[in-house]
C-alpha cells in the first residue's frame, strides 16, 4: 500500500519535469552511424560490390526477407544475380551485418522510408547498392580471401606464398 | 559381442570393428576426416585421436586413433580426455595453416565436414602467422571445379577416384606440405564416377561445377527423396531446387542399391530440367503446324472430346511412372494399349522378365553384387548401360584381397593394408564383350566376340560346365572360375539387342547349379522393367498400334518420343494418319512436333510416382516442388481426363495412393507395389516430413518480387512430405528422407546418424520393394545361333551404349552434351588402318536406304567383322543394332578440335593452366 | 418555467456528458502526458484539443460492422445500456443546491442500482461477440463489479447513518460542518477503491487487459459502438468522481469560509475535476493486479474494511446517542 502512494507520489513529481519528446519530424533526433536503419549494398574501395552472395544474411535473417542468388563473374568471383530485401517484413535487427563476412550489407542511421504501396517497400539490387564504402573504409575480402581474381594471382592473398610447383623436389 | 568403456560407459561394440566406428555407432561425435565407411582407414588425417587405457587403474592412457583401432573385449578408452580434446583441436588448428579465408565464396560452405569438425573440436582463434601455402588450380572438366587451396591432404579424394572407383587420372603429387591432388594435366576427369568427389571430399577443393554456376546453400534447397531416371539400376537421390530450378542432385544413400555413390550422368544429367525446351503451357495445333498455348481446361477438354466415345489407342512409356502407365491402359484398354518400348526392346525385357521369375539363380542386389567372387558379363559395357553396377563390381574383384586379409587375420577395413597385401590380386571377371568395355581394365580376360559369338560362348561355357568337351581355351578357363567360385555372378542385358545372349547367360547361371549364384540382367530405361510387368497382363506392340492407326480416332502418347522406338518412316506414317495425336511430355521432341494437341508433363523432379529397377525393386519418387507453369503430373493428366471421359472406374480414384492400389489390385505382379511407400496419411510425429531444412531462408522475399504478398505454401495432397520447413526430418520411413542433417553435422557426413549403424541399412529400413520372386523352376529358354554370311566391306552393326548422350533426356542437359561429344562410329585398329582413316575422321555409314556421316572413334579390341556405333545420337538414329553396313570414308568430313568450352576457360585461362610452373 | 428546469438541466446533462467525456479523452492523455514525460496528443488545434474533434469524426465513419459470428442484437444492445445506465445516474446528482434533475428520497440506491446496471453492458458485449477473449472479458468483469458492488453499497452505509437519509441533497447538506472524508475515511477508501473497479478503469481495467485479452469484452466492437462504450466508461468516471464528491467532500459546499462568494456549482465541478484528476494519477501511476489478487484484495480486504467501517460508525453513532 506504502508503495503505491510512493508511485502515486513519484508520478506526481513529474508534472513539474520536461517532456524528453523530440518533436519529429520539426525536430531532427541525433541518430549514431550504428543506428539500425535502411540497409544497404556497399561498394569495396575498388568500387566493386563488396556482396559475395554467400547467402548468410539470408540464414541469419529472422524474418527470412532476404533472397538472392549467386553468380559468377568471368573472373570467377562471385556476386548477387539479384539481391532482395523485403523491407516490409524486416525488423532491422542488424543479424545480416553482423552475418556478413565482407561487409557489404550495412544498415544505415535511415528510418523514413514508408511507402503507401507495400509493394513499393521491396528493395532489389539496384536499391540497395550504394557507391560507397559505407562503415568500414578499407576492407576488400578478395584481398584476403586465397580465391584467384581478375586482379590478383594466386598467392597474392593476405598472408600467402606464391603457388607450390608440384614438379619441383626442392623442400 | 565384446563390450568396450568409452569413458567409463560400456558400449556393446561389434566383433572387428574399429573404435571411430563403435563410437559413431553409439551415437557419439568424434570428428574424423579420412576415414570413409565404403573405403575403411588409413590413418592419414589423425583426427579421430582417443586415449586408451590400459586398464582401470590407468589413469595417464595414450593417444590412439580410432579409425585403427580395433574394438577389443574390456578396452577402455575416452573421448573426453584433455590429451584427446587438445589433441583433436591441435590437429584441426594445423589442418587450417594453410587453409584459405574463403568460406564465404565456397561451395562447400554450410556443408562442410571441415567446418563442421572445427567446430566440433572447438578451434577458434589462429596462432599461426607465418604464409599459407597457396595451389594452382586445375581444369577438370564441365562437370568438378577444383580449388586446390582449401585441400587438408585427407586423401580420401585419391583412394575413392583411384582405389574405389578405378580413375587412372587423378592422384596426389608432390611431398610433405606442398602434396597436391590433381591430374598429371589439366583436362576432362576419365572416370564416370568423378560426381562423387563432391560428396566425398571433407572440404571444398571438388565442387560441383554445374551446381555452382546456380549455387545456392544447402540449408536453401527443397529436396525430396527421388529416383534416379537416369538409367534402370534405380539409384536413390535427393535433388535440391531453389527458386522453381533443380540446381542439383545429390547421392541419396540406399544401403542394398547405390550405397553412397551414384554415376555422373545421375548427378549432372538434371540440367535438361531448366533447359528451353521444357514444356510450360498446352499447347492445339493450328492449321499452320505451329501451337497455340491453351489453359490447362481447355486442354483438357479438347483432348475428352476427341477421345470420349471414339476408338482411342495409347502408347505408354518405359521412362513413365508405373501409375501414369498403369492409368493409361486402363483408360484406352488392354487391347488398345502398348508399353511403348520398341518391339525388339519390348521383347528382350519381356523375356528377361520371364527368366527372373522363374530362374534357380539368385536376382542380386547391387549390395549383393559386390560379394561375388567370380564374374561373367556377356555382352554388356556396364559401366556405360548401368554405370552404378560397374563400380559395384569394381569393389566384387577386391573379394580376392579380403580373402587374403581374412587369411593374415587383417582387419578389412585396414584399407591401407588389404591393397598392401594383395597387390594386383583381384577375382577373376571376364568380359565377353564386342569391343572395348570401361571395365577392361581390371578384368582377367576380355574376350572380343561379335553379338551371336558371344551368345554362342555363353553357350559353350555352360556346356563346359555341365560336362561336355570343347577346346576353347577361353571357354574352359571361364567354366573353371565359375565352377570354383563361391558366389559367381553372371551380367548380360538387353543393350547388344540380341535375345541370344540373354539366353545364353541364363543357360550359364542355370549350369552352375549352385543356390549362391547371381544372375542380373541390365535393361535401358528407368521404368522399362515396370512397363515390362504392365505389358505381362496384357497389352499390344508397337508395330501393331502403327499398323492399326488408319482405323483409330485418336492416339495418347505418354511421355515417349516416338521416334527413337521404330523406324522414322513408320513413325512419320503414325503421326500423318489422319488420327488426333495427343501427347504429353516434358520436354519438345519430334514426337510433339506432330502431334495435334501437346500436354506440358511434369518432370521427375516434379512428380510422383513408382518406377521398377532392372532388379525388380519398385521405387518411389516424389516431387522436389510442385509443378510450374501450367505442367501437371502425367498421372494427373490421365486421371482428370478419365474423369472427363466419364471413365467409371478412374473417375472414383482422388490421389495417387487411390491409383496404386487399383494398380495393385488389376495386376498380380504388382501386387506388392502398395508397401513401396508409406501412406498418403503417413505422419511422423504428427506432421508432414518436411522438404525444406529448418534454416531455409527467405521465405518472406523469395516471391516478393512479383508480389509482396506472400502466397500459401503449395500444398502436396498425394505424399507425406510437405512443401515447408516444418516438421521433423528424423524417425520416418527411409523412403521419405528428402536430406540429411543432423545437429553438428552439416554435411553429407551426417548420413550416419540416419544409419541403424556405421555402413547399415537407414533406421527406417530399406527403401522399396522387391516385385520379382523366382519360383525357381528353372528358365526355359531355347535358342539357336544365328547364321550370318558376310558380304566384303559388310560390318555388323553393334550398339555401343554411352554414360553420356545415349540416354534420352538427360542428353538435354549443356555438361551431358559436351561429354557426349558428336555420334560417332567406333571401328578396330585394324579396319581404320584398312580404311585409312584416324580418331576424329569421318565415315559414312551405309545401311539399305540408310545413310549417315559419323565421327570415328578407333578401339583396342574389337569384335571381327564388328564396328560399334553411339546409340541415342541424334546422327545413329536410323541406325537399328545387328545390321549389316558398309564403310566409306567420308571426304566432305571436317574434323572438330576439341572444343574450348567458354564458361571454364576465364579470362585467367593462360595463368591457371600453366600449373604453377611459372614460378618454379 | 419551473416545471421545464429539470427538463433543460437534463437536456445540459445529457451534451455536456457527452462533450465531456469527449474532451476527458484528450485531456486524460495529455495529463497522462505530463506525468510520464511527454507530450500526448499536440498536433490538432491548440493543444491538440483538436484530436477530441479528429477522433470523433474517425469513430463515427469508420464502417459499422457486426461480425457474422455474434448474437447480432445483444451485440448492438450492450454498448448502448452503458451509455444509458451512466446517463441515469446522473438524474440524482445534485451539482448545487436546486440544480439536479430529481431529488429522491432514494437518491443513493437509485445512483447504486444505476451502476450496477453497467455490468450488463459489458457481460453481454462480451457474450454477444462469440469470441474467446470477448467472453474471458465479460466474465472477469461480472465476477469483478459483482464482488465490488457489494462493499461498494456497504461502504456508503456508514454515510448514511450518519445522515439518516438516502437523499443525496441531505448528504450533502449533512456535510456542512464537516465533510464525511474525514469522518468517513475508511468509508471512503472503499468507496474509491470499489468505484474504479466498477468502472474497470485501470488499474483495474481487468475485462480489458489488452496485454492478456487483446481488448476484452470489446475485441469485435469498432466505429461506433466501441465509442459507445468509451463513453460509457468516462460517464463512468465522471459520475464516480461527482459521487465522490456529493458524498465525501461536502458536495457543493466550499471547503472553507474563505470560498464563499464563488458559486456552489464551481465547487462541485472544481472538486470533481481534482477527484478526475486522481484517477488519471492512478491510471499513470498503478499497474494492473493479477486477477486473482484483484479477487482477493476485494473479499479479504475491502469487505473487512467496511464492516469494520459499519460496526464502528454504529458504535460512535450509539455512544453519541448515549451521551446526548
Amino acid at each position: 500500500m506504502l508503495s503505491e502512494l510512493r508511485t502515486m507520489w513519484e508520478v506526481l513529481k513529474h508534472t513539474f519535469t520536461k517532456a524528453e519528446t523530440v518533436e519529429y519530424p520539426e525536430q531532427m533526433p541525433y541518430l549514431a552511424p550504428r543506428y539500425r536503419g535502411r540497409i544497404v549494398l556497399t561498394r569495396d574501395p575498388d568500387g566493386e560490390e563488396r556482396c559475395v552472395a554467400c547467402n548468410l544474411c539470408a540464414a541469419a535473417c529472422p524474418v527470412d526477407c532476404i533472397a538472392l542468388q549467386k553468380d559468377t563473374r568471368e573472373d570467377g568471383t562471385w556476386y548477387p544475380e539479384f539481391f532482395r530485401i523485403n523491407f516490409s517484413r524486416c525488423i532491422m535487427c542488424g543479424m545480416c551485418e553482423e552475418a556478413c563476412p565482407t561487409y557489404a550489407i550495412q544498415l544505415t542511421p535511415d528510418f523514413e522510408m514508408c511507402e503507401y504501396d507495400r509493394q513499393n517497400m521491396v528493395y532489389e539490387k539496384e536499391h540497395l547498392l550504394i557507391n560507397g564504402v559505407g562503415k568500414y573504409p578499407d576492407y576488400n575480402f578478395y584481398r584476403v580471401s586465397g580465391m584467384q581474381t581478375a586482379s590478383k594471382d594466386k598467392g597474392e592473398a593476405l598472408n600467402e606464398e606464391r603457388p607450390i610447383d608440384t614438379r619441383s623436389l626442392l623442400p | 559381442m565384446p563390450t568396450i568403456y568409452i569413458d567409463g560407459q560400456a558400449i556393446e561394440v561389434k566383433q572387428g570393428e574399429n573404435v571411430l566406428e563403435a563410437c559413431l555407432n553409439a551415437g557419439m561425435d568424434l570428428p574424423y576426416f579420412c576415414w570413409h565407411p565404403s573405403m575403411g582407414s588409413i590413418g592419414s588425417c589423425r583426427q579421430c585421436a582417443l586415449v586408451q587405457y590400459q586398464n582401470e587403474e590407468d589413469t595417464q592412457g595414450r593417444i590412439i586413433m580410432g579409425c585403427m583401432t580395433p574394438v577389443s573385449e574390456g578396452a577402455r578408452f575416452s573421448l573426453k580426455a584433455e590429451n584427446a580434446t587438445e589433441f583433436r583441436e591441435a590437429v584441426v588448428e594445423s589442418l587450417m595453416l594453410n587453409h584459405p579465408h574463403d568460406c564465404p565464396v565456397c561451395a562447400e560452405g554450410g556443408e562442410c565436414h571441415l567446418q563442421d569438425m572445427t567446430v566440433m573440436v572447438g578451434h577458434r582463434d589462429r596462432r599461426y602467422t607465418g604464409k599459407k601455402n597457396t595451389h594452382r588450380n586445375q581444369y577438370l572438366g564441365p562437370l568438378i571445379h577444383h580449388e586446390m587451396n582449401r585441400c587438408i591432404a585427407c586423401y580420401r579424394c585419391e583412394r575413392y577416384y583411384k582405389d574405389y572407383a578405378g580413375g587412372k587420372d587423378l592422384g596426389a603429387q608432390a611431398s610433405h606440405d606442398h602434396v597436391y591432388f590433381g591430374r598429371h594435366e589439366e583436362g576432362i576427369l576419365e572416370s564416370e564416377f568423378s560426381g562423387n568427389l563432391v560428396e566425398v571430399c571433407p572440404t571444398g577443393v571438388f565442387t560441383d561445377k554445374p551446381f555452382l554456376k546456380q549455387y545456392s546453400r544447402k540449408w536453401d534447397l527443397q529436396s525430396a527423396p527421388s529416383i534416379c531416371h537416369g538409367c534402370a539400376v534405380g539409384c536413390n537421390i535427393a535433388p535440391g531446387e531453389r527458386y522453381g530450378k533443380v540446381k542439383r542432385v545429390h547421392n541419396r544413400y540406399h544401403d542394398e542399391v547405390n550405397g553412397y555413390f551414384i554415376c555422373d550422368r545421375g548427378r549432372f544429367g538434371s540440367g535438361y530440367l531448366n533447359s528451353k525446351l521444357r514444356l510450360d503451357y498446352s499447347g492445339i495445333k493450328k492449321s499452320d503446324g505451329s501451337f497455340l498455348a491453351v489453359h490447362q481446361k481447355q486442354a483438357l477438354e479438347t483432348a475428352a472430346s476427341w477421345i470420349s466415345g471414339k476408338k482411342v489407342a495409347g502408347i505408354g512409356s518405359p521412362r513413365a511412372s508405373l501409375e501414369a502407365n498403369y492409368l493409361l491402359r486402363e483408360m484406352v484398354g488392354k487391347n488398345n494399349f502398348s508399353a511403348g518400348s520398341s518391339d525388339l526392346e519390348a521383347t528382350l525385357v519381356g523375356s528377361i522378365l520371364s527368366i527372373l521369375q522363374t530362374t534357380t539363380a539368385v536376382n542380386p542386389s547391387i549390395k549383393k553384387m559386390e560379394t561375388a567372387d567370380a564374374v561373367l558379363i556377356l555382352g554388356e559395357d556396364v559401366t556405360n548401360t548401368a554405370p552404378r553396377v560397374a563400380l559395384a563390381l569394381r569393389q566384387a574383384v577386391r573379394n580376392k584381397a579380403f580373402e587374403l586379409a581374412e587369411q593374415m587375420g587383417l582387419p578389412l577395413w585396414q584399407d591401407a593394408a588389404v591393397r598392401n597385401l594383395a597387390q594386383d590380386n583381384l577375382s577373376p571377371l571376364i568380359i565377353v564383350s564386342a569391343m572395348d568395355t570401361r571395365l577392361d581394365d581390371i578384368s582377367s580376360n576380355s574376350i572380343s566376340l561379335a553379338p551371336h559369338e558371344i551368345a554362342t560362348f555363353g553357350r559353350a561355357v555352360a556346356g563346359a560346365l555341365n560336362g561336355e568337351k570343347t577346346d576353347d581355351p577361353d571357354v574352359i578357363s571361364t567354366a573353371e572360375i565359375l565352377k570354383n567360385a563361391k558366389n559367381p555372378l553372371i551380367i548380360s542385358g538387353s543393350s547388344m539387342g540380341s535375345q541370344d545372349v540373354i539366353n545364353s547367360a541364363v543357360e550359364v547361371a542355370e549350369a552352375i547349379s549352385k543356390p549362391e549364384t547371381m544372375l542380373s540382367f541390365c535393361v535401358s530405361e528407368c521404368n522399362s522393367m515396370g512397363s515390362a510387368l504392365l505389358a505381362q497382363d496384357g497389352g499390344v506392340s508397337l508395330a501393331d498400334i502403327i499398323k492399326r492407326a488408319p482405323k483409330l480416332d485418336a492416339l495418347i502418347v505418354l511421355e515417349n518420343d516416338l521416334y527413337r522406338r521404330g523406324k522414322r518412316s513408320e513413325i512419320d506414317q503414325l503421326l500423318d494418319s489422319g488420327i488426333k495425336i495427343i501427347s504429353l511430355d516434358v520436354y519438345e521432341n519430334r514426337t510433339l512436333d506432330g502431334s495435334h494437341l501437346v500436354l506440358p508433363a511434369a518432370s521427375y523432379a516434379e512428380s510422383q510416382g513408382t518406377l521398377v529397377s532392372s532388379e525388380g525393386r519398385a521405387q518411389r519418387f516424389y516431387p522436389v516442388h510442385s509443378p510450374s507453369h501450367e505442367r501437371l503430373q502425367s498421372w494427373e493428366w490421365l486421371l482428370e481426363l478419365a474423369k472427363l471421359t466419364g471413365n467409371k472406374k478412374l473417375s472414383k480414384l482422388e490421389n495417387l495412393d487411390d491409383v496404386v492400389s487399383t494398380c495393385a489390385k488389376d495386376n498380380l505382379a504388382l501386387k506388392k507395389i502398395v508397401d513401396v511407400a508409406p501412406k498418403n496419411s503417413y505422419r511422423s510425429s504428427g506432421s508432414k516430413v518436411p522438404r525444406q531444412t529448418h534454416r531455409f531462408s527467405g521465405r518472406t522475399a523469395i516471391h516478393s518480387d512479383v508480389s509482396v504478398h506472400e502466397p500459401q505454401q503449395p500444398k502436396d495432397h498425394d505424399s507425406p512430405l510437405s512443401y515447408s520447413m516444418e516438421g521433423l526430418n528424423r524417425d520416418q520411413p527411409a523412403s521419405l528422407t528428402p536430406f540429411v542433417w543432423s545437429p553438428g553435422w552439416n554435411s553429407n557426413q551426417s548420413l550416419q546418424k540416419f544409419q541403424s549403424e556405421v555402413d547399415g541399412p537407414l533406421k527406417g529400413g530399406s527403401s522399396g520393394v522387391r516385385l520379382i520372386a523366382s519360383s525357381s523352376k528353372g528358365s526355359k529358354v531355347f535358342s539357336e545361333s544365328e547364321e550370318f554370311e558376310l558380304k566384303a566391306h559388310q560390318w555388323h552393326l553393334v550398339p555401343a551404349h554411352q554414360i553420356f548422350g545415349s540416354d534420352e533426356l538427360s542428353a538435354h542437359t549443356e555438361e551431358m552434351a559436351e561429354l557426349a561429344g558428336r555420334g560417332f562410329i567406333a571401328i578396330g585398329q585394324k579396319v581404320a588402318e584398312k580404311l585409312g582413316v584416324k580418331q576424329g575422321d569421318g565415315l559414312l555409314v551405309q545401311h539399305g536406304d540408310v545413310r549417315c556421316s559419323l565421327e570415328v572413334k578407333v578401339l583396342s579390341r574389337v569384335a571381327k567383322n564388328c564396328v560399334g556405333y553411339s546409340v541415342g545420337y541424334e546422327e545413329t538414329q536410323e541406325l537399328t543394332p545387328g545390321c549389316l553396313v558398309s564403310l566409306q570414308v567420308d571426304k566432305d568430313w571436317r574434323r572438330t578440335s576439341p572444343e574450348v568450352i567458354a564458361s571454364d576457360k576465364t579470362a585467367l585461362g593462360h595463368i591457371a593452366s600453366d600449373g604453377g610452373g611459372a614460378y618454379g | 418555467m419551473a416545471e421545464l428546469l429539470p427538463v433543460i438541466l437534463a437536456l445540459t446533462i445529457l451534451v455536456s456528458g457527452v462533450a465531456g467525456a469527449a474532451i476527458l479523452t484528450w485531456f486524460e492523455r495529455r495529463l497522462l502526458g505530463v506525468w510520464q514525460d511527454r507530450y500526448g496528443p499536440n498536433r490538432l488545434g491548440p493543444l491538440g484539443i483538436g484530436q477530441v474533434l479528429a477522433d470523433m469524426i474517425k469513430l463515427l465513419f469508420k464502417d459499422d460492422w457486426i461480425p457474422p459470428f455474434s448474437d447480432r442484437v445483444v451485440f448492438i444492445f450492450a454498448p448502448t445500456a452503458i451509455v444509458v445506465a451512466m446517463m441515469m445516474g446522473f438524474a440524482v446528482v445534485p451539482f448545487a443546491p436546486q440544480m439536479m434533475i430529481i431529488d429522491v428520497n432514494i437518491g443513493l440506491l437509485f445512483f447504486l442500482g444505476m451502476t450496477s446496471l453497467a455490468v450488463y453492458s459489458v457481460l453481454l458485449g462480451g457474450l454477444a461477440s462469440n469470441n474467446k477473449y470477448a467472453l474471458l472479458g465479460g466474465l472477469r468483469s461480472a465476477a469483478q463489479m459483482v464482488s465490488y458492488e457489494v462493499f461498494m453499497g456497504l461502504s456508503l452505509m456508514g454515510v448514511v447513518m450518519i445522515t439518516g437519509s438516502f437523499s443525496l441533497v441531505d448528504i450533502v447538506e449533512a456535510q456542512a460542518d464537516i465533510w464525511f472524508c474525514f469522518t468517513q475515511i475508511l468509508g471512503l477508501f472503499v468507496f474509491v477503491i470499489a468505484g474504479i473497479a466498477e468502472s474497470h478503469r485501470l488499474p483495474f481495467d481487468l475485462p480489458e487487459a489488452e496485454h492478456e485479452l487483446t481488448a476484452g469484452f470489446h475485441t469485435e466492437y469498432g466505429g461506433m459502438k466501441f465509442a459507445m462504450f468509451m463513453l460509457g466508461e468516462y460517464l463512468g468516471l465522471m459520475l464516480i468522481s461527482c459521487m465522490i464528491v456529493t458524498l465525501f467532500f461536502g458536495g457543493w459546499h466550499s471547503p472553507i469560509s474563505l470560498g464563499d462568494g464563488l458559486p456552489p456549482f464551481f465547487w462541485f465541478s472544481f472538486k470533481t475535476f481534482v477527484v478526475i484528476c486522481f484517477f488519471v494519477l492512478l491510471r499513470a501511476a498503478i499497474p494492473r493486479p493479477r486477477y486473482d489478487q484483484l479477487m482477493s484484495l476485494g473479499w479479504k480486504v475491502m469487505l473487512p474494511i467496511t464492516l469494520v467501517n459499519i460496526l464502528i460508525t454504529g458504535a460512535v453513532l450509539l455512544w453519541m446517542e448515549g451521551a446526548v
